[in-house]
């Protein structure tokens, strides 16, 4: 029986084409998932991403838990609001998952984390926090709602109380506000600006109504899923998983390697960045075609890799991916098509941000 | 719902065969096959003068989700594609019966379009599924 958010009969309405998603019955498209696109880059879309889970982290020693527990460094976050992109590391540096972590005061943070993810992460967060007297809350009271594109942050700032809209039209990148349950922050997963509204499950359906009357399209995974690729930004469980690191996945910017901070997976991390190993690129295709998820790269040198996240961005209208090679400095590979080797081109992501391609 | 023009015949496949006036065959994707696959982005059509057998492997079509193989309906030489839909395959979701025409070939035996579905039994194929 897979699990439905408060928005699945706002789907069904629409007429969406439903799939299993981390068991979850999710929106795959409504229409056509180009239109989908084209609305994020162009205008405004919206999508139910309530299958995601909000946990709340309360305590004193808060900060120094996740100073422990997180390998990108909570010392970045100085005022209340700001958001940290990190990832979340077993003991030899391989990734649990992927995060956000919000800091909302000196005893409260709070964390997003994947849906197919959600359980075990909470299992690993709570066995680690005992040791500093914080306590872990999932909140499956609370959804998400993303709301992204150039018009999208005008069109939501319009439907929410005027205290609200005021502060969240005051938001940097990355920062969040909030008053009472109803949490607005600048964040994303599509490299166009836009807000992640996190609020009790009721208030989200209101929410999507409104936005709906007011011209913001629904869009589903799978425009979702083409938008973050041309964003260069990675999925958990395709571009990283627990059988690699972040320096092998294209997020060795996202490790603060700080001096002094012992944070969990950091000496697997150190031992490896001493040898030569694997990392993500990204790659153009450079004729006619779809790069696709595991098919073969390879380079003249030699060296081989394979891509993790391929597909057709529909804003470069062309094929682009990102691939886990070995370490090489060659500008040029073949990707395997149907068994014929075809050209590409290296590339470094993002591959199309803020409504313009970037290639 | 799905449009299955009555003039055609199909495989259970999700090609349809239209035959000529000179006898030749014009072949595409169905609309329901379309619908299913969602948003293309790439067709690769059978080169000129290939000689295919019934149920061969021949053409490719992906959308922006997946990669489908489209399958030759009946044995013959291939003598036309459609160029068309290499720089734009949206046409083979907006018009499926009409510009969005995959390839034409020369039957290697006329009688073989006689064993394909009509209109009613690929609806019902389609319905089984």
């Amino acid at each position: 029986m897979l699990k439905k958010t408060a928005l699945h009969d706002q789907h069904q309405k629409l007429g969406a084409r439903l799939v299993d998603f981390a068991g979850w019955e999710m929106p795959i498209q409504y229409a056509s998932q180009l239109d989908e696109h084209h609305a994020v880059r162009t205008h405004a879309g919206m999508f139910d991403v309530a299958h995601m889970v909000v946990v709340d982290l309360h305590g004193a020693r808060t900060r120094e838990f996740l100073s422990h527990l997180l390998a990108n460094d909570v010392a970045k976050l100085k005022t209340p609001g700001k958001a940290l992109y990190s990832c979340l590391l077993r003991e030899d540096g391989k990734v649990l998952d992927d995060l956000i972590v919000y800091y909302r005061d000196e005893s409260y943070f709070r964390l997003v984390v994947n849906a197919g993810t959600a359980d075990k992460d909470c299992a690993w967060i709570a066995q680690h926090a005992g040791a500093f007297d914080v306590t872990v809350k999932r909140r499956d009271d609370l959804g998400i709602l993303a709301v992204q594109g150039p018009q999208a942050r005008a069109i939501v700032e319009g439907l929410l109380p005027p205290m609200l809209a005021a502060d969240a039209a005051a938001l940097g990148n990355f920062n969040a506000c909030e008053i009472g349950e109803l949490f607005v922050a600048r964040t994303g997963y599509t490299g166009e600006d836009g807000y992640e509204i996190v609020a009790p499950h009721a208030r989200l359906v209101n929410l999507w109504e409104q936005l709906l009357a007011a011209g913001v399209k629904p869009c589903g995974l799978g425009a979702r899923d083409t938008l973050r690729l041309e964003a260069g930004m990675n999925l958990y469980g395709q571009d990283m998983d627990e059988s690699v690191t972040p320096l092998e996945s294209g997020l060795a910017w996202t490790l603060a390697l700080t001096p002094g901070r012992d944070f969990i997976g950091r000496a697997a991390l150190e031992q490896q960045q001493r040898t030569a190993h694997s990392r993500q690129v990204g790659l153009l295709l450079e004729g006619r075609g779809v790069l696709r998820a595991h098919m073969p790269v390879r380079f003249a040198s030699g060296a081989t890799g394979e891509i993790t996240s391929g597909g057709f961005g529909p804003t470069l209208k062309r094929s682009i991916a990102l691939a886990r090679v070995a370490p090489t400095d060659e500008t040029k590979c073949e990707v395997q098509i149907r068994g014929e080797w075809q050209p590409a081109r290296v590339l470094k992501p993002p591959f199309a941000r803020n409504g313009k391609a970037l290639i | 719902m799905s449009n299955t023009p009555k003039e055609l015949k199909y495989a259970k496949s999700h090609e349809w065969v239209r035959v000529e006036a000179d006898g030749t065959v014009t072949i595409g994707i169905t609309d329901h096959a379309q619908n299913a696959l969602g948003d293309l982005v790439f067709v690769e059509a059978p080169k000129l003068g290939r000689k295919l057998a019934a149920g061969e492997s021949c053409a490719v079509v992906e959308s922006v989700k997946a990669a489908s193989d489209v399958y030759a309906p009946i044995a013959g030489e291939v003598i036309a594609a459609n160029a068309a839909l290499s720089d734009a395959p949206e046409i083979l979701n907006t018009d499926p019966y009409g510009a969005g025409w995959m390839w034409k070939m020369k039957p290697a035996n006329a009688a073989d379009v006689n064993g394909l579905l009509d209109a009613a039994g690929y609806e019902k194929s389609v319905a089984d599924a």
